[in-house]
């Protein structure tokens, strides 16, 4: 029967006391591995799938079946470590339910019935019903009306390819990605300050950097590998290396930095200004003028901007929710505000109406003693008393704190590298935030040089590689240019061979808005694409409904059938990212790629292939004549007669002009590259899969993804975003861009580094982004002189005041609600909840709570609660110890648990630049369930 | 003694009978005898907190197994025949459900016997219970097989911890084959360690490679020789009465010793 | 029909109260109810006080362990319960090892089983000697001896607790009665009994028979697991008073005579 257990702690007991003696077996073991290797393991290099930090990974396979995953040791990155989760990259691959073939909600005659039950379909089956629909809704609502949700976990090639298809091929912008909810105000913030988007910085800062400061960034569970290498960096000389960790709780992030600051939500903008402020008015010393004055201006923008919500008047929202959706419209100046934004003569207790929420993006030109001027309320007392995060913390404490945080960016001797990621980025105020920490870096003269850096960092594997570079964003094509801008338009038509005229200049509905334009009845075709929106988008309740209540088609491609399969009307089954050819983008600008190492399972494709084939399906008499855009007078033009012109003709499909053109076809597989490697898009592999055309599968004849990347590659290259030949990177461990003359640029606006930065031929430095380079003229009220002048090289440094969140604790909702991530899990849990040592480590999502908290609202350590907001409430237990230490006042819940979907419960308010959601801030009581 | 019949038999086949029967009870009672032994052995077994020390613990329990039935996480099992543990007295397995630690202690609270002692969970006022002094067991970490001790960012143990940075904390240190990372390794602290097996229902090792050993089987003791000169609490461990008194095994007193002096004059 | 059901009425009945007790003790565990919390060795009743078994007490008492008070008077009301107005009935109305030895003795009955005792004989008194040796071994092994194998609590637990019944202590008690001894477990060897036996002597409530009816037809010692203590039947009118009798009421369901009842006092 049961001496399980005493046998395995004896034996384990054995096992330690071995260890203990240094009793092993490294001759045996060595010679099995060569063997093994000898009986045909085959070894190649991969990437990560979870986080940004882009590490290396080596897998091994045998007979088509994965039989070894390790960390990548040629990998400068992680050097051969992965965290806890990384190892179970080949293991998410094979649950239990992985979606093995087409499914589509039929009624008793298998016909579509948007309430039937899910069947198995066939793939044609599937995409004749997927054709239908979508002409449907373009017949209806035109190209505005259908919308793709992408993804920071797209391929580059993925992304591209969607992109493409939507906005060459069917015209329409909403196309926008997860990574819209966690990168859009880095974005914005690189964008309105530099002009380009991405890092100045890499990853080897760590190693240079004197003082290392976290802004809302657990970078301990968040970025394992690179708290390593923080940590290392810490350890190496303990009493020179300062390392601060600034956050609304205490997490692990605190157990080796010098100073853990707890501050308020969003006070981080005061504390931020506070710093400023000491260098502007006490130590202007330290302000590197040289700099300053060659490589920056100063600038600033409206602040009546609102939160990125509909007005209150929206006939969805419920009573509960118009207390805080009023605030879109106007608010009344709180205390705080009645200080911070006295400048524009406010006081507290008037109602400030939202007139710019519309233009919140603007800025101008101001003058250094405006500048000055802004900064002047945040004193260490009020900031202090405004931010201090932890009640019982004495206030003195605080101050010398904050103290030492601004010694630690002024000290000259220092170099400084910052690191955020979803605290800044998530935040109601999230542009300004960003912007404001390059505003302290640049008065210092702190940037864009080794140790010394303002660094955003990426949560998803390739936010940066696919989402940002590519621009699969409602308002972006490849290489940071912009639909907005005729001069883009037109380069990215001439990439495409595509008529003048094709793509649609109006800007589309970020992925906040694509769930509220299906809400509304605007979208009503949508496809899910390497994400799960309706788990991960703020407020979810009302898009659960929208899009099981209303008249839509929701198209979902995913690999496990998740909560935003639940709510499709079809789920197409996707291979995983070993199962294809892929390549991702991590913070540090590394592109690296990766070969299709084993055949998908049961009947699943790669998503290029779901994107491309839908294109097969349409001419382009059917999309490229004229196009009525609600918002866009004159709609689209009729493109057609300039087409035939190209030499194209009507009947010619977006697969043949889009994917598999003249050029496409030059690309042959095989190719050596992938010798001994499968290519399913290109030929098709040992499954008989019947396509999407009823035929049986034998790929499209050519290299598809190479294809995509060198047609790709054209948009950066001579533009700042240089990329590498697609081989060239299978031949390294991945290369940070711009890459030129066969070398990588390791620190971006450098001219010692960037060859951009150095052709400029401007000094030391040179900010070249061109975005947004020519602005009007102002004091801190506004602008005075609308005559835009460029500022040709130069940086911004914005001054932004703090204000308020638009919810806060109050009676009714006396706590803080904080959102995020696990160590042990990646996102919404699809993948690493089906991993059962992963789920055994952490099995749910709970309530970290202060335990003075808990006992006020009479619960105990692991009750079963509910926790509710004016939006929702969710079910879970009371957690009062563990890895997040709350202040009082605060809880915080992790959102991979479908079980716990904490996002009915959370805000959808945005930064109204960036439209990023804030996860991080809204207000919910708790109470026993 | 209810048989009727007893009278009419003669003593000597009274003394028979007794024999006859205490025969019987001894070829009965050796091997129950036995099992009993082996039985109660359970060196390894786990007990709710507050559980007095093993020997009193199987003396005490009745097994009535109300504990288990307070315990609102399935934690506690009743020990069946087979398990590793005296059958009908409760234990658990952290493997596969740990102890979450409750603040009120509902199985303690129940407990008709002394078997589980609020004493042993209590604040000093003995006045609220305070789970954090539960001494069920305490984690052992296999250092061989922790993916921590290899490098690997793991320390999915030490965030499970419900005593975290006190009982499991984590020792920083550089990794010299790479030369950029640290190694962040757990390490138990046995004073704090409540052997609740968070931590080894975490553990993300096949095996779990960080257990709860029962304390006495898991934990040293060192002899009163060794006193830790830089902390004056140290001393406190030792019995002050019995300080270097009688401690040395001598078989002879000096005299007799001295005395003797036969073998070293004898030849044999 | 009716005549059939009133020759086993007090048979229904006693299964009923069984089942009922273990249903009680299961819903505690699954439900949380709190009529019957614990099982058989030990149980809190209504949330306010608890019954114990004297017998595992006595054990534990032997390995020099004190125990509470409120063990001590849950074990006070079993023995006043027991032993000085019910009698040995726990093992007849409680116990759930009865069914499975009641089936046994049945079947035997029937033909089933084995004629007589053909392989073993033990006395009655064989119990007493295990419950001298279950405390001689308590005291000696520092464990409550006879707890560790005793069947009526594994299979109380396993029932109670939701192990699923293993059955393999069932099952061996079950074929020892029907081929080995008759009445064997109940009668013989099992402890818990004899410490009722030992305790019932003086107990009020008995069966009383009145001999001027008896046709000593005998049928009343056919069904009786502890036949000894009919010795009076078809002799002399009186109580059966011996502390084995377990008061299951047998006897006076089937007897076609009216010549047995139950009698207080």
């Amino acid at each position: 029967m049961g001496f399980s257990r005493r046998d395995f702690i004896k034996k384990t007991a054995i096992a330690s006391a071995a260890a203990a003696i240094g009793v092993s077996v490294p001759t045996k073991l060595k010679a099995d591995s060569v063997q093994r290797a000898k009986s045909g393991w085959r070894w190649d290099k991969t990437t990560c799938r979870f986080c940004g930090t882009g590490c290396g990974i080596m897998i091994a396979t045998k007979n088509d079946k994965i039989v070894a995953i390790k960390g990548d040791v040629a990998a400068p990155v992680n050097r051969g470590l992965n965290c806890l989760k990384g190892y179970f990259n080949a293991k998410i691959m094979y649950g239990a339910d992985r979606l093995k073939k087409p499914l589509l909600r039929v009624d008793e005659d298998g016909n579509f019935s948007k309430q039937g039950k899910f069947q198995p379909v066939s793939w044609q089956r599937a995409y004749d019903e997927l054709e239908k629909q979508m002409r449907k809704t373009l017949k209806e609502l035109g190209p505005a009306g259908i919308a793709i949700f992408g993804s920071g976990q797209y391929t580059i090639f993925e992304g591209y390819a969607a992109s493409k298809l939507m906005k060459a091929g069917f015209r329409s912008n909403n196309i926008d990605p997860n990574a819209r909810h966690c990168m859009a105000s880095a974005v914005a913030g690189f964008i309105q300050t530099f002009g380009i988007d991405e890092p100045a910085g890499n990853y080897d800062d760590i190693e240079v950097a004197d003082s290392i400061i976290l802004w809302g960034a657990n970078m301990a569970e968040m970025h394992p590998i690179l708290w390593t290498r923080i940590s290392d960096r810490k350890l190496e000389n303990p009493d020179k290396v300062k390392l601060i960790n600034l956050t609304t709780f205490s997490n692990r992030s605190s157990d080796i930095s010098d100073i853990e600051i707890l501050f308020k939500p969003h006070t981080d903008l005061a504390i931020m200004n506070y710093i400023a402020r000491k260098i502007v008015y006490e130590m202007q010393d330290a302000i590197d003028w040289d700099f300053v004055k060659k490589y920056t201006v100063f600038a600033t923008g409206p602040v009546n901007t609102g939160y990125g919500m509909r007005t209150a008047n929206h006939p969805k929202f419920t009573d509960k929710e118009r207390e805080t959706v009023k605030g879109q419209s106007s608010k009344i100046v709180s205390k705080a505000e009645g200080k911070t934004l006295a400048y524009l003569g406010y006081k507290e207790g008037d109602t400030m109406e939202m007139k710019n929420a519309k233009g919140a993006g603007k800025h101008w030109q101001i003058s250094f003693e405006e500048f000055k001027k802004g900064l002047e309320p945040y004193t260490l007392d009020f900031v202090a008393n405004l931010a201090k995060g932890d009640p019982d913390e004495d206030i003195e404490t605080f101050k010398v704190k904050l103290e030492v945080l601004a010694s630690n960016y002024i000290d000259k001797a220092r170099k400084v590298t910052s690191f955020w990621t979803m605290g800044f980025n998530q935040h109601q105020r999230g542009t300004w935030v960003n912007e404001q920490i390059y505003m302290i870096h640049l008065l210092l003269g702190k940037h864009a040089q080794p140790g010394n850096g303002a660094f955003s960092l990426t949560g998803q594997p390739s936010a940066c590689g696919t989402a940002r570079e590519v621009g699969t964003f409602a308002h972006r094509l490849p290489a940071d240019l912009v639909v907005k801008n005729p001069k883009h338009r037109a380069f990215a038509e001439k990439i495409w061979k595509i008529p003048p005229g094709t793509i649609n200049p109006k800007v589309g509905s970020h992925i906040v808005k694509i769930m509220r334009d299906i809400e509304d009845g605007k979208i009503k075709f949508a496809w899910v694409q390497v994400n799960n929106p309706w788990a991960a988008t703020a407020n979810t309740n009302h898009w659960l409904k929208a899009a099981r209540q209303m008249d839509n088609f929701i198209v979902c491609s995913d690999s496990y059938p998740g909560v935003s399969a639940k709510v499709s009307d079809l789920i197409l089954p996707s291979a995983m990212m070993y199962e294809k050819w892929g390549a991702y983008g991590n913070a540090e600008r590394r592109t690296q790629h990766w070969r299709q190492q084993v055949t998908p399972v049961g009947d699943s494709m790669p998503d290029v292939y779901h994107i491309v084939e839908i294109a097969k399906r349409f001419k382009l008499r059917d999309v490229w004549g004229a196009q009525n855009i609600p918002g866009l007078e004159g709609g689209l033009p009729d493109v057609l007669p300039k087409a035939r012109e190209m030499g194209y003709k009507p009947d010619d499909t977006l697969f043949d002009v889009l994917f598999a053109n003249e050029e496409a076809k030059k690309y042959a597989w095989p190719d050596p590259v992938g010798k001994d490697f499968d290519n399913t898009e290109a030929v098709g592999d040992k499954r008989t899969i019947t396509g999407t055309m009823g035929e049986e599968w034998k790929g499209y004849g050519f290299f598809i993804q190479k294809y995509l990347w060198e047609d790709y590659r054209k948009f950066g290259v001579g533009h700042a975003h240089d990329l590498a030949p697609f081989d060239r990177y299978h031949e390294v461990r991945g290369l940070k861009w711009p890459y030129v003359d066969g070398k990588e640029t390791q620190w971006r606006f450098n001219s010692k580094y960037d060859p951009y930065a150095a052709k400029q031929n401007y000094g030391d430095f040179a900010f070249y982004g061109g975005a947004l380079k020519a602005i009007p003229q102002g004091d801190l009220k506004g602008v005075t002189d609308p005559a835009k002048k460029p500022l040709k090289n130069k940086a911004k440094i914005f001054f932004r005041p703090y204000m308020d969140p638009v919810e806060m604790p109050d009676k009714k909702y006396p706590l803080w609600l904080c959102t995020g991530r696990v160590l042990e899990h990646w996102h919404t849990g699809t993948m690493t909840m089906r991993v059962p040592e992963l789920y055994r480590a952490v099995p749910q999502a709970l309530a970290y709570m202060h335990p003075a908290d808990a006992e006020k609202y009479g619960l105990k350590q692991g009750d079963t609660i509910w926790v509710e907001s004016r939006r929702g409430r969710v079910k879970t237990h009371v957690e009062t110890r563990g890895r997040n230490r709350m202040p009082k006042g605060s809880i915080f819940i992790p959102f991979f648990d479908e079980k716990v979907l904490i996002n009915k419960v959370t805000l959808d308010a945005t930064c109204p630049i960036s439209k990023e959601t804030d996860y991080k801030k809204c207000a919910v009581k708790v109470y026993k369930a | 003694m209810e048989n009727k019949d007893s009278s009419k038999i003669s003593r000597g086949d009274l003394l028979k009978g007794i024999v006859k029967k205490g025969g019987l009870m001894m070829l009965g009672g050796l091997p129950w005898a036995a099992y009993v032994e082996e039985n109660k052995e359970e060196e390894f077994v786990l007990r709710p907190p507050g559980a007095v020390d093993e020997k009193k613990f199987v003396e005490s329990c009745i097994k009535c197994g109300i504990c288990v039935e307070e315990c609102p996480y399935d934690t506690l099992k009743l020990a069946k025949p087979g398990d590793d543990a005296l059958t009908g007295t409760p234990f658990f397995t952290p493997r596969d459900i740990p102890c979450y630690m409750c603040t009120d202690i509902p199985c303690v609270e129940a407990c008709p016997t002394d078997s589980l002692l609020k004493d042993l969970v209590s604040d000093d006022n003995n006045d609220k219970y305070d789970i954090n002094k539960a001494e069920m067991g305490v984690a052992v970490i296999d250092r061989k097989n922790c993916l921590a001790y290899w490098g690997i960012r793991c320390d999915a143990c030490y965030r499970a911890c419900p005593l975290l940075d006190e009982a499991i904390v984590l020792n920083f240190e550089r990794n010299k084959r790479t030369g950029k990372h640290a190694m962040m390794k757990p390490e138990v602290n046995a004073d704090i360690c409540t052997g609740c097996g968070m931590c080894e229902h975490a553990c993300i090792t096949e095996k779990a490679s960080i257990f709860v050993l029962p304390r006495e089987k898991a934990l040293g003791k060192v002899n009163d020789d060794y006193i830790k000169g830089w902390d004056e609490e140290d001393e406190s461990r030792l019995d002050s009465n019995n300080i270097y008194i009688d401690k040395n095994q001598v078989e002879k007193s000096t005299l007799d010793y001295l005395n003797d002096t036969g073998s070293l004059l004898n030849d044999e | 029909m009716m005549s059939n059901l009133s020759k086993y009425r007090y048979l229904i009945l006693r299964r009923i109260v069984q089942i009922t007790i273990l249903v009680l003790f299961w819903g505690a565990n699954r439900y949380g109810w709190k009529v019957l919390v614990g099982n058989l060795s030990t149980a809190k009743v209504l949330d306010s006080f608890y019954l114990a078994d004297p017998l595992a007490v006595l054990q534990i008492l032997a390995t020099g362990t004190i125990i509470s008070l409120d063990i001590l008077i849950g074990v006070l009301i079993i023995v006043i319960f027991y032993g000085l107005i019910t009698g040995r009935s726990f093992c007849s109305w409680v116990c759930p090892i009865n069914i499975v030895t009641d089936s046994a003795a049945w079947l035997r009955k029937k033909g089933y089983g084995e004629k007589g005792n053909k392989y073993l004989k033990l006395p009655k008194s064989m119990r007493y000697y295990v419950l001298g040796l279950a405390l001689i071994l308590s005291l000696v092994l520092g464990v409550a001896a006879y707890e560790v194998i005793n069947p009526i609590g594994i299979t109380v637990r396993e029932i109670v607790f939701g192990f699923g019944i293993s059955a393999t202590v069932l099952i061996l008690i079950f074929l020892f009665d029907l081929f080995v001894l008759k009445n064997g477990f109940c009668g013989h060897i099992c402890p818990v009994g004899g410490f009722y036996s030992l305790i019932s002597k003086f107990r009020l409530l008995k069966v009383h028979l009145e001999n001027d009816k008896c046709t000593s037809c005998m049928d009343c010692k056919t069904v009786c697991p502890e036949v000894q203590v009919l010795g009076i039947v078809g002799k002399k009118s009186g109580d059966i008073s011996q502390g084995a009798c377990t008061n299951c009421g047998r006897c006076i369901e089937v007897c076609e005579d009216d010549a047995l009842r139950f009698k207080f006092f």
